[in-house]
């Protein structure tokens, strides 16, 4: 299958090329946010009634992994409120034509910063305190609250979009996981780039701004690092840019060469794992160390947790991938065949999501019609009852995402392993993930 | 041609996994009754395993604030207050695996305050695994097979 070019199609181009729709979704983005962090400070602190906890961990969450990751990749990062207050305060506009003169120090992310370790960092501090932000109300609030601050902060000293790029904690597994969705932000003509002069689209010009996510479209062959604001598009002087429909996956027939990216497919993948267990499993002990953070039972979890993460999984993957020669490094090979294990991880979040979030979909209505649980009940359904959700359909549907996953893995395994070597150890290893996973959840 | 009639086996093959009766052993029906504590954030004990068609009671004991239990699949539930117990009888004539939970707001970890009830065995476990290993059995023939007439087309179009 070709691809084909969404951006030809009038109302599409003009509706991401103004920056009015963008901004209209970004400021309900906006005040959604700042309501979820009120509401984890000031609201009710009962997890399940608390509008932060069910429209950030339950809906946002549900919309994220169960559609816009799989299906529109980077989609969330496009409308994702959290850079908007730094970005405005470092641009010293919000809708105004680009001011030459930084406002701010605009330096330049140093280069050690620059690869996804940071986030890889950040996203497993949150998962290790994931029970107790999952379930309090306060504690949500804050990090939510941190993050816009510290995104504001990392505005004010760096160049771009530095928080998004080089330290959101959720921003890096999108971006390893928008390589297999259907939609992708190219360039159309190689040669119109190599002789465009000033690449306004980098560096910015009187029609908008330089790439916020600091990506070079010319030069892009991965969503992993495109933020989809569509910025370039606005910029681009020969009308280059385009927004295609693509197969799944294209981009992971080109293996990553990094070992942060390589990584962060095993933090994502063990992470799946770790929650199907601890928290959809019928492990009190494992929920009791999970949650009571600081304790002697919460740094083993902690140890075991890191342990499974960085030196299991990568582990078992070595010793397997050893049992076949191949003309490249075993770090390259290690490097490129983790590249395997980005579609099956990704459907093992949703096959964990599935679980999670039909169970506890209903308390959306409760939430929706007493965000602050001061008594009102705007929409009438204040008083709705928990009742889980399409409970007879959940095992199948976990089992379909888990099996296709596999073999989307394995046939991934195939197109990035090296000529002449076998891909058998890799799909061995993601069957009996696969396997574990689904006695985790069924 | 090949590829369409692998594709058809496998795919058969797959609904047979999915869905072909399996022998159930005779056992006869039995009543059966469960002591189960509940506390913060856990029931104790955690994991239940019954014959199918037997008549099970669980006699719920709450150790600290109210608690329920929800039997998803069986859309059943009971509550405790601290300190007593209530009592849940049903026929457990759905086989297969289900979990139970709290179905009453009890702190911060509620949500995930989860049991597991199994019902005869855990069938689609077991189906599950097998059509994980059908696909990776099956990966193999029909990948070669996209693999060779990936290589004519490209053959093809140089042509």
């Amino acid at each position: 299958m070709n691809r084909i070019e969404l951006t030809r199609i009038p109302f599409i181009k003009n509706t991401l090329k103004s920056r009015y729709p963008q901004l209209a979704v970004f400021i309900v983005m906006l005040v959604g946010y700042i309501f979820a962090i009120l509401a984890g400070l000031i609201g009710t602190p009962v997890g399940s009634h608390n509008f932060s906890i069910v429209f950030v961990w339950i809906a946002w969450w549900a919309i994220l992994i169960l559609v816009a990751v799989p299906f529109f990749g980077r989609g969330w990062c496009a409308v994702c409120p959290i850079p908007l207050p730094g970005e405005w305060l470092q641009r010293g506009a919000i809708l105004a034509p680009p001011d030459k003169r930084p406002k701010w120090l605009n330096l330049r992310v140093p280069k050690m910063f620059r690869n996804i370790w940071m986030q890889n960092i950040s996203f497993l501090l949150l998962a290790l305190f994931s029970s107790a932000l999952l379930t309090t109300p306060n504690i949500t609030g804050i990090v939510l609250a941190a993050m816009l601050f510290v995104a504001i902060g990392l505005s004010a000293i760096f160049e771009r979009r530095a928080f998004c790029r080089y330290l959101c904690p959720v921003g890096g597994f999108i971006g390893l996981y928008s390589q297999t969705a259907p939609i992708e932000l190219r360039i159309k003509d190689k040669q119109v780039c190599v002789k465009c002069v000033g690449k306004p689209c980098y560096n910015g010009s009187d029609a908008g701004y330089g790439c916020p996510w600091d990506v070079f479209p010319g030069g892009m062959t991965k969503n992993t690092y495109c933020g989809l604001c569509m910025e370039c598009i606005r910029t681009c002087p020969h009308d280059n840019i385009a927004v295609n429909l693509r197969p799944f996956s294209a981009d992971l027939a080109k293996p990553t060469a990094r070992l942060d990216e390589a990584f962060k497919a095993f933090i994502m993948f063990g992470a799946a794992m770790i929650y199907a267990g601890v928290l959809l499993g019928p492990w009190g002990t494992l929920k009791d160390a999970a949650y009571n953070v600081g304790t002697g039972a919460w740094f083993m979890y902690a140890v075991i947790f890191l342990a499974i993460i960085f030196i299991v999984l990568p582990g078992l993957f070595t010793l397997g991938i050893m049992t076949t020669k191949g003309r490249q490094s075993l770090k390259q090979r290690f490097m490129s065949l983790s590249t395997a294990l980005i579609p099956l991880g990704l459907m093992f979040w949703v096959a964990f999501s599935l679980s999670f979030v039909l169970t506890n979909a209903s308390y959306i209505l409760a939430a929706l019609s007493d965000p602050l649980a001061l008594g009102w009940n705007l929409f009438g359904t204040a008083n709705a009852a928990w009742q889980p959700m399409l409970t007879t359909i959940l095992a199948p549907a976990q089992t379909l995402a888990l099996v296709v996953g596999l073999v989307w893995s394995a046939r991934t395994a195939q197109k990035v392993n090296e000529a002449g070597t076998s891909t058998i150890p890799v799909i061995v290893y993601c069957f009996v993930a696969t396997s574990i996973m689904l006695w985790l959840l069924l | 041609m090949r590829l369409h009639f692998s594709l058809l086996l496998l795919v058969m093959a797959g609904l047979v996994v999915a869905f072909a009766p399996l022998p159930v052993p005779a056992v006869a029906p039995q009543e059966r009754t469960f002591e189960v504590d509940a506390r913060q954030y856990a029931y104790s004990p955690s994991e239940l395993k019954v014959n199918a068609g037997d008549t099970v009671t669980i006699k719920l004991v709450s150790t600290d604030v109210v608690h329920g239990l929800y039997v998803d699949g069986y859309d059943i539930s009971v509550e405790a207050d601290p300190g007593q117990s209530a009592r849940l009888t049903f026929v457990a004539d759905k086989p297969g695996s289900f979990r139970f939970r709290c179905n009453v707001t009890c702190g911060a970890m509620h949500p995930f305050m989860i049991g597991k009830i199994t019902v005869g065995t855990n069938d689609w476990l077991y189906r599950s695994i097998g059509l994980a290993s059908l696909a990776v059995i099956g990966f193999f023939p029909l990948s070669s097979f996209l693999n060779q007439s990936k290589k004519k087309d490209e053959r093809n179009i140089a042509s």
